[in-house]
């Protein structure tokens, strides 16, 4: 691991100064300081933001949620107003990794892990995302957990947060310091799909601090479904964020998010659309499924991942439905 | 010497299982190095060095954290608890007994960092915290088979004693209450 100077900031300004070219932030580390092992990042300096001023969680009086981004994904998922008035979200986090690694993880951090495609991780391996114009051995090589939408000639890779996929699906904003002021960005429109510029996992700028995630209110039956190869403790091969709300048998509003299939967090919106005004009913989530799985392009071995996603996408809805 | 792999060191203060320590450590060194080579407290092992088997797991400011994803230089002025430091005045506690009682480990390997793990997942169905399959999440969640394998599912066991385990959390969870119960 190549040497670094560790910097503590104690406010988000600072954090900001102290950030200069070659710095990384630095929030729980589970995720950076393993691929600083790898030899896959090799920041100059770390500037710890785990202990800014914005580790709580705010329930305001419209019934949103302001998520600092120091918060843990452990208290995230534990805290009773969450659990109450998001319960999708607090099930996403509670799939995601082990109770160790949550207590260490940030929600800031959740959002920008980068994939676990193995290439990506193998510093000694071509990749684009790593080392852009290098080549995607992904493609012809161990894809079967890699993307089924969205992806482009030059990579296809996954993002493999849980978290994130919820907080698609909830209409999220992300709050965002930058060396030009404060800003906010869709979460939907954080994570960018690869294209020709697999390198950039999002849209934000170097130094660019998240300092917050806002949840608007949601008031209609949600849940959190995650399919992975072993029990638990694994990443997604696909998962579904899910709200219905049914009134008279008919599909008032839904939201479809899934996971597992693309560069970013996949709204559904064909899907959603199909479903808006039509019957709750079975063959209606069967069809507005295939309506979004027919933009998938799935590659030699993950092709399981199309039926897959469909059935999540109906199976989650007809359960919902059932609640609604 | 090329500035780029010039060491950088920090002084850092560590209590560990009660004692305080003042430590001199480069910014790279994890907490489990730290501890393990720098402390001499080795019974947290290092199985992966990646986050993905629990074997070193210990008490972080009274939470369980993998020592290995964890850098000593951002944990300054923690607290924290090994499996060496369990035992309260020379008595193992509850869970270890238990983990002896109910065959909860063969080769050892990964026994400190499941104790130290089970310790905190004591702690947290305490506090209502809930797991993956809890399936009312307004609920305290009630430690059964289920809530023990999920949530000690971040702690791999190569010798698969995974039955011994559940038995022994299951035990010294059912010990706890009663002890509570009698206070
Ligand atoms: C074995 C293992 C299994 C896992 N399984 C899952 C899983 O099933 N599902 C899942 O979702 N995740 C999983 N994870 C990933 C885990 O959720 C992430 O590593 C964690 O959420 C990252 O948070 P962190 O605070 O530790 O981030 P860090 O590692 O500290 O940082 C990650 C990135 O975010 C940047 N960053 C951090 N905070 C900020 C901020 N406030 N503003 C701007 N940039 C910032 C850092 O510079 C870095 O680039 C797993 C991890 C491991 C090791
Ligand atoms: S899929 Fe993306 S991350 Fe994986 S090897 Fe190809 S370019 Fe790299
Ligand atoms: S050594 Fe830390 S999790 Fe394996
Ligand atoms: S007892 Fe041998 S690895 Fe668990």
């Amino acid at each position: 691991m190549r040497p670094f100077v560790y910097e503590r900031a104690t406010s988000a300004d600072e954090a900001l100064r102290l950030h200069e070219d070659g710095a990384f932030y630095l929030g729980g580390g589970t995720n950076l300081v393993d691929l600083m092992r790898l030899g896959v990042e090799e920041p100059a300096r770390l500037v710890d933001v785990s202990r800014l001023p914005n580790g709580e969680i705010e329930l305001r009086p419209d019934g949103s949620l302001l998520i600092g981004a120091a918060v843990s994904n452990s208290d995230l998922a534990a805290d009773r107003t969450v659990r109450e008035s998001h319960p999708m979200l607090a099930q996403a986090v509670l799939a995601g990794a082990s109770g160790q690694i949550r207590n260490l993880a940030t929600v800031g951090g959740n959002l920008l892990q980068r994939t676990r495609c193995s290439y990506f991780q193998d510093a000694d391996k071509p990749c684009n995302k790593r080392n852009p114009g290098s080549g995607c051995p992904a493609r012809e090589g161990e894809h079967h957990n890699l993307a089924i939408l969205g992806h482009s000639e030059a990579c296809v890779a996954t993002h493999p947060s849980d978290m994130a996929v919820a907080l698609a699906a909830l209409d999220a904003t992300v709050h965002v310091q930058g060396r030009d002021g404060e800003r906010t960005t869709p979460l939907r429109e954080l994570h960018r799909l690869p294209g020709n510029e697999p390198q950039r996992d999002t849209v934000l700028d170097p130094g660019d601090l998240i300092t917050a995630v806002e949840v608007p209110p949601l008031d209609i039956p949600s849940r959190y479904r995650k399919v992975r190869e072993r029990a638990s403790f694994a990443f997604a091969l696909v998962s579904i964020a899910a709200a219905l709300d049914v009134e008279g048998g008919t599909v008032r509003d839904v939201r479809i998010a899934l996971g597992g299939v693309a560069h970013k967090p996949w709204r559904a919106l064909r899907a959603e659309e199909a479903l808006r005004g039509a019957p709750a009913i079975g063959e209606e989530f069967q069809r507005a499924a295939e309506a979004e799985l027919d933009l998938a392009e799935p590659l030699r071995d993950n092709a399981y991942k199309v039926p897959l996603a469909r059935n999540l996408i109906v199976r989650t809805l007809t359960e919902l439905g059932e609640q609604s | 010497m090329d500035s780029e792999v010039t060491p950088v060191h920090t002084e850092i203060t560590l209590v560990v299982n009660g004692t305080e320590h003042r430590l001199r450590v480069d910014t790279r060194a994890s907490l489990l190095d730290t501890l393990r080579e720098d402390l001499g407290l080795t019974g947290s092992k290092k199985g992966c060095d990646h986050g993905q088997c629990g074997a070193c797991t210990v008490l972080l400011d009274g939470r369980r954290a993998n020592a290995c994803l964890a850098l000593a230089v951002a944990h300054d002025g923690a607290e924290v608890v090994t499996v060496e430091g369990l035992a309260r005045d020379g008595r193992l506690s509850p869970l270890q007994e238990a983990f002896i009682e109910q065959d909860g480990f063969q080769c050892g390997y990964c026994t400190p960092g499941q104790l130290c793990s089970a310790t905190a997942v004591l702690d947290e169905a305490d506090r209502g915290w809930p797991s993956a399959v809890t399936g009312d999440l307004s609920a305290d969640p009630v430690l059964d088979d289920d809530e023990i394998r999920e949530r000690m599912s971040g702690n791999l066991c190569r010798c698969g004693a995974y039955m011994g385990i559940v038995r022994a959390v299951r035990e010294a969870a059912r010990k706890t209450e009663t002890e509570e119960a009698r206070a």
